[in-house]
């Protein structure tokens, strides 16, 4: 039977053993250490990456569908005759179709989107002005750092009221007292009532609905002051547009829903508009993408770490049975003392396993050298699983074993009178 | 000297051999190495084996340590039917009851003299307390209770076949074997060597031992001559 004392005692022998041989161990352990090391490394890279995408299509909405107005190609080849007028874009008559006839769509954020100069005191800023309701907040949720976000009262009332984000406020002001100062728009006047945290990311095609410069304002009131007429400065020429809406955030019930809403959208928006002047874009798509490149990434992993544990395991069990070889005297030694077959197994065994799990533990400290070096280095985000750890770990041992076991078979099936002959 | 076992079977012999064979089949030839043999080994005795080269002397040693099995015949150590055991029960029988000393020693060079003597107390269980004490106790016995941390290399080779000794009389064997103990040793080493076995036989130990040196023999209280896998005769 084999007792703990016993097993212990077994290991320290091993150990022993195998510090006998320092150089040959270690060298030994080399495949071992460098497999379990880059697998770490990898797995604490893909997972850095796949985490800083999931992040970012967080920010995105995994339930929203964000349809935008786009453009025709046709006209932006006509746009370069002089006072020509485009209409294109999302209407409002878009939203109320979208809200009564798909039951799936929870709710929908209409999003008017003029730049124009900001000023507040005697500071300016090239802004995004963005008028919205008040669900803009709840589908783009953003920590809010003072005041208040925009309520329906102000929608309803029209009320001449700003949100700007953190970055724009600091740029404007550079402090949180500007809540309750006037930001003037354009030839309007807004009072600041809150500031919101900025985000701003793009992830793949899509960016995020915020941008860094925006400043919210009610949708009715931005329908009432600025209208849906827009000129903007394109390479000298001017071009006049007519866009009612630049974006709806369309928030689904749930996220199974979320593919179907898209396509019944799709349906819907091609029956009203004859030109293609609107894209969709669907986070949920993305982040399944995400899902699918990590699951390819993790495979081709798998695969890479199989083969560097695969030679890892062969330089170990190539030099046990070099051990055997050198070492048959000893073993001939021992089976005629009385040591049974299993205990020389169990002896050679241990040692490839001793062997295995320092490599093991020695790959986990390259593993996670490296990816501290990678974010100190190139700065790129890395996160070290603890899972990946104790796997590594588990897999060493098990290639021990699967490796060593051969060798210890061979020491133990020697004949003892021939081992004792040995040279 | 402690005894930490039972001491076994009640038996008045150590070893008696009943028309053991050992035949070895190359192809359609076969070598009758033994071809029966019978011998009683009593408590207590001396025995020397001798014979000319290839009569058989270590096929019979092997048999007696337990490390091969008879072809045929019947082997009872201490009054137990050994001849049809499995590797692990002869196994065993060589940790419980059998100590041996061999030509080459065979100590194992990366161990102390104090690991090497008490090594087979290691497979026996014993805990490390009980087996350093007793390590010194026999290191004292075949004086070398001053190199007890030394490495066997760094011993003459009487030392290291005295540490070999020790390690046979570790686990109170039935009895020891010792196969050319002298051979590789110089006359003053092999007259210690045969010396000391001469006393631990005096003191109740049972002793066979395979030489071709007639004045080692003389040492020993029986002998018994081999010729051609046949036992020729034995004296004393
Ligand atoms: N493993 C073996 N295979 C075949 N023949 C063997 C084997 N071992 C010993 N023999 C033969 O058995 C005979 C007895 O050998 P052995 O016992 O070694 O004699 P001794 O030790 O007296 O010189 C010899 O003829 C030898 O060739
Ligand atoms: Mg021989």
């Amino acid at each position: 039977m084999m007792t703990p004392g016993r097993f212990f005692r077994d290991v320290q022998l091993g150990v022993k053993n195998l510090l006998l041989h320092k150089l040959r161990s270690f060298l030994t352990m080399l495949g071992l250490v460098f497999g379990v090391g880059s697998v770490i490394a990898m797995l604490a890279v893909g997972e850095g990456a796949s985490e800083v995408a999931l992040e970012q299509i967080r920010k995105l909405g995994s339930r929203n569908i964000i349809v935008t107005a786009q453009k025709p190609a046709e006209e932006q080849g006509a746009s370069n005759v002089r006072s020509f007028i485009s209409i294109y874009g999302l209407l409002y008559q878009d939203e109320q179709r979208l809200q009564g006839t798909i039951p799936t769509v929870k709710r929908i954020v209409p999003v008017k989107i003029i730049q124009k100069e900001g000023r507040l005191k005697n500071r300016s800023l090239e802004m995004r002005v963005v008028g919205t309701n008040e669900h803009w907040f709840d589908l783009v949720q953003r920590p809010l750092i003072a005041g208040r976000v925009l309520t329906k009262l102000d929608i309803d009332e029209k009320s001449s009221v700003a949100v700007l984000t953190e970055h724009g406020a600091r740029r404007l002001l550079a402090s949180e007292g500007v809540i309750g100062e006037t930001l003037r728009l354009g030839s309007n006047y807004y009072e600041v009532v809150g500031i919101v945290q900025s985000e701003s990311a793009t992830e793949g095609a899509m960016q995020t609905p915020d941008q860094m410069t925006d400043a919210y304002i009610p949708l009715t009131a931005a329908r009432e002051h600025i209208g849906d007429y827009f000129t903007q400065n394109k390479s000298g020429s001017r071009v006049r547009e007519l866009v009612e809406l630049h974006q709806l955030i369309i928030e689904v019930d749930s996220e199974e829903n979320v593919e179907a809403t898209a396509g019944a959208i799709e349906r819907m928006l091609a029956t009203f508009h004859k030109k293609k002047d609107y894209s969709i874009n669907v986070p949920l798509t993305l982040l399944r993408q995400a899902e699918a490149t990590k699951r390819t990434f993790n495979i081709v992993l798998g695969a890479i770490a199989g083969i560097s544990l695969l030679v890892g395991g062969i330089g170990i069990m190539n030099i046990m049975l070099a051990s055997v070889t050198e070492r048959t005297r000893e073993i001939g030694i021992r089976r005629a003392i009385g040591a049974k077959q299993r205990q020389i197994i169990a002896q050679f065994l241990i040692e490839t396993v001793v062997l295995s799990f320092t490599g093991g533990l020695f790959g986990i400290g390259l593993g996670l050298l490296i990816p501290w070096l990678i974010e100190k280095i190139v700065g790129m985000p890395t996160i070290v699983r603890m899972s990946s750890l104790v796997l590594s770990l588990g897999i060493s041992v098990t290639v021990g074993i699967v490796f060593g076991i051969y060798p210890a078979m061979r020491a133990a099936a020697l004949d003892p009178i021939e081992a004792l002959r040995h040279e | 000297m402690t005894d930490r076992r039972e001491q076994s079977g009640g038996a008045d012999y150590a070893v008696r051999l009943e028309n053991l064979q050992k035949i070895y089949k190359m192809g359609n030839n076969e070598v009758r190495a033994l071809d029966g043999v019978s011998a009683t080994f009593e408590k207590g005795s001396f025995w020397a084996i001798m014979g000319p080269s290839g009569s058989g002397k270590s096929t019979m040693l092997n048999l007696l340590g337990c490390l091969d099995r008879p072809t045929a015949g019947k082997y009872y150590l201490d009054g137990r039917d050994v001849s049809k055991l499995d590797d692990d029960d002869l196994s065993d029988i060589r940790l419980k009851y059998l100590g041996f000393i061999f030509q080459s020693f065979n100590l194992i060079p990366q161990l102390t003299v104090e690991e090497n003597i008490a090594l087979p107390l290691y497979y026996l269980g014993w805990s490390a307390s009980e087996r350093t004490s007793r390590a010194q106790e026999l290191a004292a016995l075949v004086g070398l209770e001053k190199r007890l941390r030394h490495r066997p290399t760094e011993l003459s080779g009487g030392q290291q076949q005295r540490v070999a000794i020790a390690r046979a009389l570790s686990n109170d064997p039935v009895f020891l074997l010792a196969d050319e103990p002298t051979g590789n040793l110089d006359s003053v080493n092999s007259l210690e060597i045969i010396e000391l076995l001469t006393k631990l036989n005096r003191e109740g130990k049972t002793i066979i031992m395979v030489t071709h040196e007639p004045h080692i023999a003389a040492h020993a209280s029986k002998r018994l001559y081999m010729m051609d896998g046949k036992i020729q005769k034995v004296e004393g």
